[in-house]
Formats: structure tokens, sequence, C-alpha cells
């Protein structure tokens, strides 16, 4: 099976439109090792914008890689990678690629935004302020300006009582909600979920996915996600790809992966997990 | 024993003069751990490299041979400095130093992830230092500075060999001029201990204010006074603050 796996042209319904189609993310043979250990082997990959993707597969299998290779918090070793025609981590100079600069890298990754498996949000920061300090220091909008979009936010996720609290002061799952509206705050073109469930305890885990299909289904972001929640993946994903040893196995619908999947190991993996 | 016509004109003014000592070489000393420990983060490999050579320098140079030698030497070089400057630099350029591993430390043990959380906002390398890693560090430098900053009250008692009218000099006249040696040093060590003692419990305000403003409840410090006022718990306070002092 071909790594080369262009998602818009798999998709066959229309019952969620792309914003336009257009192809938001390209990975072009992307290497990434830790050691000898190969994560990444040559993997080739696109997402359309306004796409909601998930990545499964067993641990280990280079899921979380390409959300991290993604929001530059890691370097891959080779290949390249373009969010929208324009490359992440390399700039062109004379003819030849060579590794970006500081500045250039911000400017790309300012359409990406991201939501960690342990919410990392900044405990010497109130929650309301945990929105604001980037819109504000990064976007350049005023303070009034960012309150008020901040605030908009806390009521959609839930939390509209919360903006005082500091991160300490709430549940796991409170606390993912607001690393959630944090992200959205920055007005990303693409939200990088990154095992958002994983650390909840079990009873907290409705509340974030709901505000999560809430804005799967209201907004056109596009959405890159892993996730370990079969029935979340199966509500909300256009696209879902399976990965095993750092490729791409097979990719198609939700419907097809998890109703009639190509490969044995696919079909191994789901009955491990579902 | 001591006329109190001594103790004002010697005591009180050499108590206040150790005190500025101690605030300007902590000033400057703070200064100091603040540059190079920041330095020695830097992506720059030179200016890692400066840093480090900084510290290791004067992390290894004796406090009072570099007064004497700002002292005694620096004139030779046509700068001739005010006995308490030369005193006030050799111990912030020493205790800078000590401070500088303080401010790389807990730098370093700020979770990783927060810096990512930085990175996934788009904060600028700067900016996550000063909106993050600072603020999440600076709870954490609190106590260590704590010991550097009586660390360096006690080495102040050293400018008092280049002349310097502190109050180990004045405790010292007294003894030439009286031989009360042992009242006059029982009182100086009493002195050290309750400026020190005063230090500890202010740097204790600070701590409870910088750990509340990271959203961590203060914690119950277990000094004595609050032993005093609850005994039951005694026991546990107890060995947390002989961690803690």
């Amino acid at each position: 099976m071909s790594a080369d796996t262009p998602l818009q042209n798999d998709h066959d319904g229309n019952e969620n439109p792309p914003v336009d189609g257009s192809e938001l993310i390209r990975f072009d043979k992307v290497t990434k090792r830790f050691g000898s250990n190969v994560v990444l082997d040559e993997l080739d990959f696109s997402v359309a914008s306004g796409k909601h993707v998930t990545l499964i597969g067993p641990s280990g299998s280079g899921k979380t890689t390409i959300l991290r290779l993604l929001m530059t918090l890691l370097k891959a070793d080779e290949g390249t990678i373009k969010v929208n025609g324009d490359y992440l981590t390399h700039e062109e100079k004379n003819g030849k690629l060579v590794p970006a600069g500081e500045k250039h890298v911000r400017e790309v990754r300012k359409n990406i935004g991201m939501v960690f498996q342990q919410f990392n949000l900044f405990p010497n920061m109130k929650v309301l302020r945990n929105i604001t300090e980037a819109p504000v220091t990064v976007l350049g909008l005023s303070k009034d300006e960012a309150d008020q979009r901040a605030r908009e936010l806390l009521d959609m996720v839930g939390l509209g009582d919360k903006a005082d609290a500091y991160p300490t002061q709430l549940s796991g799952g409170q606390q993912q909600r607001v690393a959630i509206a944090r992200a959205l705050a920055m007005r990303p073109q693409v939200l990088l979920l990154d095992e958002v469930t994983s650390a909840l305890d079990p009873e907290l885990v409705a509340g974030v996915l709901d505000v999560l299909r809430d804005i799967a289904h209201t907004t056109d972001i596009t959405m890159l996600c892993v996730t370990h929640e079969m029935n979340f993946a199966r509500d909300i994903s256009d696209q879902v790809l399976m990965f095993d040893s750092g490729r791409v196995l097979e990719s198609g619908t939700p419907e097809k992966i998890f109703g009639d999947p190509e490969h044995d190991r696919t079909r191994e993996f789901l009955s491990a997990v579902l | 024993m001591m006329s109190s016509e001594f103790f004002t004109t010697w005591f009180l003014p050499g108590i206040w003069v150790t005190i500025q000592v101690t605030v300007y070489a902590a000033a400057l000393g703070a200064a100091i751990a603040f540059g190079i420990g920041l330095a020695r983060t830097s992506q720059l490999w030179i200016v890692r490299f400066l840093a480090g050579v900084y510290f290791e320098i004067f992390r290894g140079m004796s406090a009072l041979v570099l007064m004497f030698w700002m002292f005694f030497a620096l004139p030779f070089f046509g700068w001739q400095l005010v006995p308490m400057w030369a005193g006030v630099s050799a111990l912030g350029l020493t205790y800078g130093a000590y401070g500088s591993e303080i401010v790389r430390g807990s730098l370093a043990a700020v979770a990783p992830a927060q810096k990512e959380a930085g990175i996934a906002l788009n904060f600028t390398r700067w900016q996550r230092l000063r909106l993050i890693e600072l603020p999440q560090a600076w709870p954490e430098m609190v106590p260590p500075f704590n010991n550097l900053l009586i660390e360096l009250l006690k080495g102040t008692a050293l400018v008092s060999v280049i002349t310097v009218a502190d109050m180990t000099f004045a405790g010292n006249l007294l003894r030439l001029g009286t031989n009360e040696t042992t009242p006059v040093f029982t009182l100086l060590l009493v002195l050290y201990f309750v400026l020190a003692f005063l230090i500890t419990r202010g740097m204790r305000l600070v701590e409870r204010r910088a750990k509340a403003g990271v959203g961590q409840r203060p914690q119950k410090t277990g000094g004595i006074t609050s032993r005093l006022s609850s005994r039951g718990e005694s026991l546990q306070a107890g060995s947390q603050s002989a961690g803690g002092m």
C-alpha cells in the first residue's frame, strides 16, 4: 500500500463540505528517528482545509510525533512539511532549502494551535489571562477585545464562571476545556488534538468530547486528532488514518475504517480497542 | 562594660553599615545572578560559554582576597574605590555567581510542557521567558536565595578588614579599647543572628506571595511562631522548618 494518501480525493460524501478543499498541510517524505528507532519512515500525507482527520494506531506508531512535528516541538530528520503552501521549518534561499529562522517559523506556525494531553495551562496565570495573554502579546489584540473574546470562548466551553480561578483550582476536565478555549483564541486554521482525554478521569471525558464535537460541527476549523476514543473519532471525522510502524497503513471514511477495514492489522487493532 | 556613648557612636552606625553593605551587595548580586543565570540558558553557545566562564571564575574566588585585590591592587590600575564599594563589589560579584546557579537551576526545573505550550501559542523565546518560565521559576528560587542572602549577610563581616566601619569593625574597636572580648563577640553573634532571622522572616513572606502567584496554596511554614500558636502539629512542622531554615 502506498503511503501517499491525498485525503481530499478519498472523501466522496458532501455531508461536511470543506472550506475550499485546498491543501492545508502536506508532509513530504518526512522521517523522524529517536536514536536508532525510526518513528516516521518517509511519511507522505496531506490534509485538506476544513477536514477533520483522526489518526489511530498502536502506541509508538508515530501519531503524536506527527502533531509534535507540525507544532515545531520536534524537528524532522529528513523531509519537509508545508502549511498553506509555505515550508514550516525551511526557507528557500537561492533555490536551496535551508533551515528557517525564528521569524519565518512563527509566521507559518501562527496558523496552528494545539491542545495537549496534560492541558499545560500556565499555573501562574488565572484562567482568563491564560486565554488572553497570547492574543494580546502575540497577535496584538487590545486587552478589551481579547477579554471579550476569551469570555465568549469560556461560555462556549461551559466555564463562564471560572474566569478568575487559577488552573490548579479546576478539575482536569475543566482545565482541558480552558486549554481548548486558549488554543481557539488564537484563531488557528488547524487545531491539533493530542490524546486530549487520556489524562482525564472517566467521568470527565464526556464533557470535553462534547465541547470538541460542538466545535467540529459548528466551525470550519481543520482538526487533526490523535485519540483512543473510537466513538468520538467516528462522530467527528471525515477521514481516519490507520498508522503502523511510522507509515499510513490505510485511510478512509470512518464508516469504511471502522466497518470494513482492508487490512488485518487494522482489524486486530480495532478489535483490541473497541 | 560598653558605654552607651560608644554604642551610639560606633555600634549603631556599624549595624547600619552592615545593613547597607548587605542590601547593596544583594542588589548587585541579584542583577548578576539573573544576568548570568539567563545567559547560561542562551541558545548561543558563545553567550553560554562566557557566562559559564564568569560563573566558574567567581565561584572559585575567595571573596576576601578579591576584596583585598579591589582595595589594594585596583588603585595601581588608576582606580581607587571607596572602601565600602570595594567590599560591596567583591561580595556582589562572588555571591552573584552563586546566585546565577540558582536562577539557572530553577529555570531548568520548569516543566518542559510549559515551554511547549508557549511555543504552541507562538510566543517568542523572550516572551516565554518573561511570561511563563521566570514567573514559575521564581517561587522555587526564593528559599535558596534566602540561604544565599544570609550567607551574604555573614560575609559582610569581611569588609571590616578593609576599614569599613561595619558592626564587626565596631566590635573589634570595642574589644581593643576595653578587653571585654567575650561579651563583645557574644553580642556580635547575637546581632548577626537577629539580622539573619529578620531576613528569613521577610523571605518567608516573599515566598508565600510568590507561591500564591502561581496558584499554590501558601504553605504552613512551621516556624517557631506558628509552633507556639499551635502545638498540636509541632512534630511535622518542626521537621519542615528544620529543612527550610
